[in-house]
């Protein structure tokens, strides 16, 4: 086949919905485009596994802590699986870890927000993990098969998570005037860094047509952006809550709730590394990766000294 | 009633759990602290089983046997005011003299090699323990044995494998591991130690003799060192001991003060 046919053959099984798996062609640009953006989703579980982290052995309740643990586990699974998915399409794990090293490649910067208090711990549940479900279920559908598998178990865990951080909430206003503060104060400071989780608004969003057109993405920024607002007013009722916006209002005509105006140039600037936690997150994975060389080393030594052992067995 | 020896066992538990955990996130292979973390889970898992089972032991106590059992100025608030206690007024609101788990647990992880170490003496330590415990006449610590044998049967293997492959690994690797033996060697001791806890256990059928224990973790010990080629510290050496009379090193207190802090500053909530 010409690369013209390829091409036309790629383009066809976009069209009919069916996944494009390792082995079958693919456009280059599209190769680029699924690493990046799968290699930055897996650098986001391991990096979203620090503010967490933070609070792990000072949870308040042995409950608490045992279900953080098992949480902040559950994204060093998703990790693996992400970073396994990318693997198919020829990026080794150890180069990827470089570019998160070096700067190169990106990772959702809500997680270059600092975790003050055990509210975090509701709040970044219940919305950021609530937001991640939402840019990740329309996913499960992707064009590109390793992804698209990734992501249903991903999903299935994330929800969860959704609910235990909804769950932590729901405790806090439920209980004394400090835990509902503790709520309030967290939810202030999570509601807008969240909404900023969705991306540039879609008319800054160069890369939306194309991702669109491949099934990588299937809503915009925006339409997801909207769809998360609308369901987070409801459940902030719910938890007795007041909105972080005071220009939240339902808006009849639209069917949807209007808000009030995202600083985009604090987005830009956490992009650009000059959010509050940006230098200790790769910090800390650095300091992990670096430390674990020779740990690293050793298993590798030792499985090869193995290896050796065994042949000389067979061989005698 | 097995109170403080039940206390000793979540205590045990409880430090070790919490200071795997730190690990979380930090790991040198993602596999890696995927693995450790569910070993901590386990401690976890077990400490809070052991907590309820000692706040149910406390809370049937008669009033003199509560007033002999802690120190700590909460609990006893706690008793006055008529409260039954929880497994988390057992874990968080105890002071380090109430404590009474084993050195060895609360020392730092420093790096993997010590954490390997830790994790190897006590696990070989559990493995061994648990074994005999689920023959124990008390019934609930019989059913926390057997449940805990499964999983410290896979923790062993895990340390075991760690400690061969960083002995039998690169120089530095090698190094490290055998400097991380020696030095918590002085730990080692502890576990075996016979207190009253332990005779009065013994004596009712619910706890284990130690003595039975000592020489088939040595002789497990010894053999994994061998073939992780690296060298058993001396017998007869000076062991440290007093984690399980309540005087602990100096890191305990910090442990505490991390893992109480939520409790202590907003007291009487739930979470």
């Amino acid at each position: 086949m010409s690369v013209h046919s390829f091409q036309e053959h790629f383009d066809n099984l976009i069209d009919r919905d069916v996944t494009i798996e390792p082995k079958d062609w693919m456009p280059d640009d599209y190769r680029k485009t699924l690493i990046r953006q799968i290699s930055q989703h897996a650098h986001s579980e391991i990096i979203g596994m620090l503010p967490e982290g933070n609070w792990i052995t000072r949870a308040p309740s042995l409950r608490r802590k045992a279900v953080l643990l098992a949480k902040v586990q559950d994204e060093a699974g998703h990790g693996l699986y992400l970073y396994s998915a990318a693997e198919t399409l020829g990026i080794s794990r150890d180069e990827m870890y470089n570019q998160l090293h070096t700067g190169k490649a990106k990772y959702s910067s809500i997680f270059n927000y600092p975790t003050l208090t055990w509210a975090d711990m509701g709040a970044i549940g219940w919305l950021v993990d609530g937001a991640a479900i939402m840019n990740q279920v329309p996913l499960c559908r992707t064009s590109y098969g390793p992804y698209a598998r990734a992501m249903v178990r991903v999903c299935k865990e994330e929800s969860f998570h959704q609910r235990q951080g909804f769950e932590i909430m729901l405790t806090l206003s439920k209980g004394t005037d400090i835990q509902r503060k503790l709520a309030q104060d967290a939810f202030n400071r999570w509601w807008w860094p969240s909404l900023m989780m969705f991306g540039p608004p879609d008319a800054e969003s160069p890369n939306t047509e194309q991702s669109v057109r491949w099934r990588i993405k299937r809503f915009t920024n925006d339409e997801l952006r909207q769809k998360f607002v609308d369901v987070t007013v409801e459940q902030a009722r719910v938890l007795g809550l007041e909105m972080p916006d005071k220009d939240i209002k339902w808006n009849e005509e639209r069917g949807h709730y209007d808000f009030g105006t995202i600083n985009w140039s604090e987005f830009y600037n956490v992009v650009k590394g000059n959010g509050p936690c940006n230098k200790q997150r790769i910090e800390a994975r650095r300091k992990a990766w670096d430390e674990g060389k020779w740990v690293r080393d050793a298993a590798m030594a030792h499985a090869a000294k193995r290896k050796a052992r065994q042949s000389e067995v067979k061989a005698a | 009633m097995n109170l403080a020896y039940t206390l000793r066992l979540a205590d045990d538990a409880l430090i070790i759990g919490h200071r795997l955990s730190e690990w979380c996130g930090h790991g040198p292979i993602l596999e890696q602290d995927i693995a450790l973390t569910n070993t901590a889970l386990d401690h976890l898992g077990r400490a809070r089983s052991l907590c309820q089972y000692a706040a149910e032991q406390y809370n049937a106590a008669t009033a003199e046997e509560k007033k002999n059992s802690f120190s700590s100025v909460a609990i006893q608030q706690l008793t006055e005011a008529g409260k039954q206690l929880t497994e988390d007024d057992i874990a968080y609101l105890r002071d380090g003299w109430d404590y009474r788990s084993l050195l060895l647990l609360e020392q730092p992880n420093i790096d993997w090699a010590f954490t390997v170490a830790r994790a190897f003496y006590y696990d070989t330590f559990n493995y061994y323990f648990f074994s005999h415990l689920k023959n124990s006449n008390d019934t609930t610590l019989a059913a926390i044995a057997e449940k805990s044998l499964k999983e410290v049967t896979y923790h062993l293997r895990w340390s075991s494998e760690w400690v061969v492959r960083l002995g039998d690994g690169t120089d530095e690797s090698h190094n490290r591991i055998q400097q991380a033996i020696n030095e918590l060697w002085q730990y080692t001791g502890e576990p075996f130690v016979m207190n009253d806890a332990d005779n009065v256990a013994v004596s009712t059928g619910a706890g284990v003799n130690l003595a039975d224990i000592q020489p088939l973790w040595t002789a497990r010990i010894a053999e994994i060192l061998q073939e992780a080629t690296l060298t058993m510290p001396p017998a007869g050496s000076w062991m440290q001991q007093g984690g399980k009379e309540g005087r602990h090193t100096e890191h305990l207190g910090y442990i505490l003060a991390e893992m109480q802090y939520m409790q202590r500053t907003y007291p009487g909530m739930e979470w």
